[in-house]
């Protein structure tokens, strides 16, 4: 990420520590997060899952904002992150 | 010392049938998302996940009441909407959504439409535009662009489109917005929105089909319809819905385009309880 | 429900009129409905009345939106009718099989008029019978029933609501323009709360509950939306947990059951009454306005000397098959008149399998059998 002037509190605000899961029994291999994932952290990898789907993957994790776009534009419901300050539902 | 939550599952299964994933949607269809930000809007808007009745129509985007965990109703092919109003009239505390496709609720369900929005009835409707009858094999439909191929019109369709926005906006509904599947967040808080507010709220969403009308239209793959989303489409609040018609490859226009205050059918019937209870005193 | 409320006493009222009022005494606080004539009295009567009892009027933009509007309303735990005649119960037919499918309790009206299409609008017929049996595509079973006056029709929309509550199954109540339009004295009665049914609820936890247990026997217990039971339902085949399932016995177990909760039950669901049978030669099988000249025609016969008897259909369907089998084999004749021409004989003839004979006399609609007519038949039949 090009930065034009460093902000000064830029070493204390590290994004937090993310964590991506894909759940290989749902991706059905559409691209949608490696694409739109602003930070390039997800790739197809051109190896099929069990499925015989395209398998996406995890290039870099530490490069990961926690934006949860992959998450949200995922249609199987198949990629999910947690943040530490993440709250999980029980309903 | 970061502490890390240890999660087996992805947190919105809690409002998923789980037992029936995965669903039925092609590699790359639009509605798996739609569903999903109307599953976050849910908590978004602080509603009480007992109290929301999702009620859907006949094909794709029809099939999201059988995955949502909430009451949900899977009626006939275009009747979803005469069906919610029964529902909620019947109990005015239910939030009611319906789901429901292009065809179903434009075309089929027309009639049901104009007078859904013609009443005010209070409920929120998703309507996910694909462009075509997915579920039968991509044939055109009431929103089909001007020149699209389709399976029934193999040499490009020679009807014009509705503009949903546009014939909504007319009919008198007070929320009514277009975005795209890409348009995630937007979408989300659009959704979130319309769940509160009074009042009958009509949201359009636009999503690839990439099995059946992309293949049929240079777009096979999903990737495709969502790049000429990013490329076409723009975000334009406010935007007379007369202008916002789709066209094969022109711009895209999405935006909360209606955003006004009207009665309820419940208000009006109210005050003719009124009206009717005060007559009877005398 | 206040004593203002609900109506009781003696009233000079017509068949429309007391079906809106029965299905209020009923417990009905829904009603979505379209105006056709000759049912439009009914939607007017219950436009004015269900707002003083608390309830929900709408009139919708077609019949095929007021037969969902009342499924859905059913499903939020309201009492709901609608009211049509011919040309409307021929558009709601795809959703009634919807009801019938997610077993949802609830009341269709059709004050019948000659057809077929638009036909004679304001003018008698019993020509859609056979329709309201089968008129839904798909095979499963239904209740029908078949007033003859205006307090019947009361009684009758009653007696609808409590069998569709209980059987969870839409209920037709076939009424006709005559009976629908003429004014007769109809008392109403101070109804007895307890004997109002409602349908079976869900006795587990929502963790536990399926909507379709069929544990549970042939009727299922319902749970209705916004009580945190989590349910799916759909149109399409399903299992017991509501969820589609596209097989062969999936299919076989559903349409068995749907069928199976009507039919087993039968013997409590048929009702008939019986005019003069036990030594009867010759017995008028009739429903309707139609049983009304049958009767006279059965009393004048019995002053001639002749041994004719009235067996008067109130549940059309389920068909009183097993009556229709034991009287074959004790009488000459069954004699129909229905203003159709032939409809419910079939099912007469076919349950008489040749023992007797199924003579129809038929009306095409726009009026009413002459009593003579029926009476000459009957002469015929016993010589």
């Amino acid at each position: 990420m090009k930065l034009w002037r460093k902000p000064f509190d830029m070493a204390d605000k590290a994004p937090n520590p993310v964590k991506l899961h894909i759940d290989v029994d749902r991706c059905k291999g559409c691209g949608y997060c490696a694409e739109f994932c602003p930070r390039g952290v997800l790739e197809i990898t051109g190896e099929l899952s069990p499925k015989g789907y395209d398998m996406v993957r995890v290039v870099d994790e530490s490069k990961c904002l926690g934006c949860g776009l992959c998450e949200a534009i995922c249609p199987e419901f198949g990629i999910y992150l947690i943040t530490e300050d993440k709250q999980v539902k029980e309903v | 010392m970061t502490k890390m939550l240890t999660v087996e599952v992805n947190p919105i299964d809690c409002y998923l049938r789980v037992d029936r994933i995965p669903h039925i949607w092609c590699a790359g269809c639009g509605i798996g998302p739609a569903a999903g930000c109307f599953l976050r809007a849910i908590d978004r808007a602080g509603l009480e996940p007992d109290k929301v009745a999702v009620v859907s129509g006949i094909g794709c985007s029809g099939r999201v009441a059988g995955y949502i965990k909430l009451d949900s109703f899977h009626t006939t092919h275009g009747r979803a909407l005469p069906f919610a109003t029964g529902l909620k009239l019947g109990n005015p505390e239910l939030n009611v959504v319906v789901f429901s496709g292009d065809g179903d609720i434009a075309a089929i369900g027309g009639n049901h439409l104009i007078h859904s929005a013609r009443r005010n009835i209070d409920m929120t409707v998703i309507c996910i535009n694909n462009f075509n009858y997915g579920m039968t094999g991509g044939q055109m439909g009431p929103t089909t662009p001007l020149g699209a191929r389709s399976a029934t019109s193999p040499y490009g369709n020679f009807e014009y489109p509705f503009n949903l926005p546009y014939l909504v906006a007319a009919c008198g509904a007070t929320y009514v917005a277009r975005w795209t599947v890409l348009h995630l967040r937007e979408l989300e808080r659009s959704i979130a929105e319309a769940l509160v507010k009074p009042g009958f709220s009509f949201i359009e969403v636009l999503s690839p089909c990439p099995t059946v009308y992309g293949r049929q239209n240079k777009s096979p793959r999903g990737l495709d319809e969502m790049r000429s989303y990013k490329e076409r489409s723009i975000i334009r609040d406010g935007a007379d819905p007369k202008d916002v018609g789709i066209s094969l490859d022109g711009p895209i226009v999405v935006g909360k385009f209606v955003d006004t205050e009207r009665p309820t059918l419940w208000d009006c019937y109210q005050q003719m309880l009124d009206r009717a209870n005060k007559s009877k005193k005398r | 429900m206040s004593k203002e409320e609900v109506l009781c006493g003696e009233f000079f009222m017509n068949g429309d009129m007391a079906c809106a009022e029965g299905a209020i005494s009923a417990g009905c606080r829904f009603f979505a409905g379209y105006p056709i004539t000759p049912a439009t009295e009914v939607a007017e009567r219950m436009s004015e009345r269900i707002p003083q009892v608390g309830g929900v009027f709408i009139q919708m933009e077609d019949e095929i939106a007021s037969m969902n509007a009342i499924l859905g309303a059913s499903w939020a735990g309201v009492k709901a009718m609608t009211a049509t005649s011919g040309p409307g119960f021929s558009l709601m037919m795809e959703n009634l099989g919807l009801g019938i499918m997610l077993e949802t309790p609830c009341v269709v009206v059709n004050v019948q008029r000659a057809g077929p299409s638009t036909g004679l609008p304001t003018l008698v017929a019993q020509g859609d019978m056979m329709q309201a049996r089968w008129g839904a595509h798909g095979h499963y079973e239904i209740i029908a029933l078949s007033p003859d006056s205006p307090q019947e029709v009361f009684d009758l929309t009653i007696t609808a609501f409590n069998l569709s509550e209980q059987y969870r199954v839409p209920v037709l109540l076939m009424t006709d323009e005559s009976v629908g339009h003429m004014s007769e004295k109809v008392v109403i009665p101070r109804i007895n709360q307890k004997k109002l049914v409602s349908r079976p609820r869900p006795t587990v936890a929502p963790e536990k509950y399926l909507p379709y247990d069929s544990r549970e026997g042939l009727v299922t217990p319902m749970a209705i939306a916004g009580e945190g039971y989590r349910f799916h339902v759909t149109g399409l085949t399903h299992d017991d947990m509501g969820y589609p399932v596209m097989t062969a016995e999936a299919q076989d177990k559903l349409i068995r059951r749907l069928v199976d909760k009507i039919r087993l039950n039968a013997k409590e669901i048929i009702r008939c009454e019986e005019i003069d049978i036990d030594d009867a030669e010759v017995v008028v099988v009739s429903y309707g306005i139609s049983a009304r000249i049958a009767r006279y025609a059965v009393q004048k016969a019995r002053g001639e000397g002749i041994k004719a008897g009235l067996l008067r259909l109130i549940t059309v369907w389920p068909f009183a098959e097993d009556r229709i089998r034991e009287l074959a084999s004790k009488v000459k004749a069954f004699i129909v008149p229905e203003i159709n021409y032939g409809q419910m004989v079939r099912e007469v003839e076919r349950c008489a399998a040749g023992k007797a004979k199924a003579r129809l006399v038929s009306h095409m609609g726009g009026g009413v059998h002459l009593p003579e007519t029926v009476l000459e038949a009957i002469r015929e039949e016993a010589r």
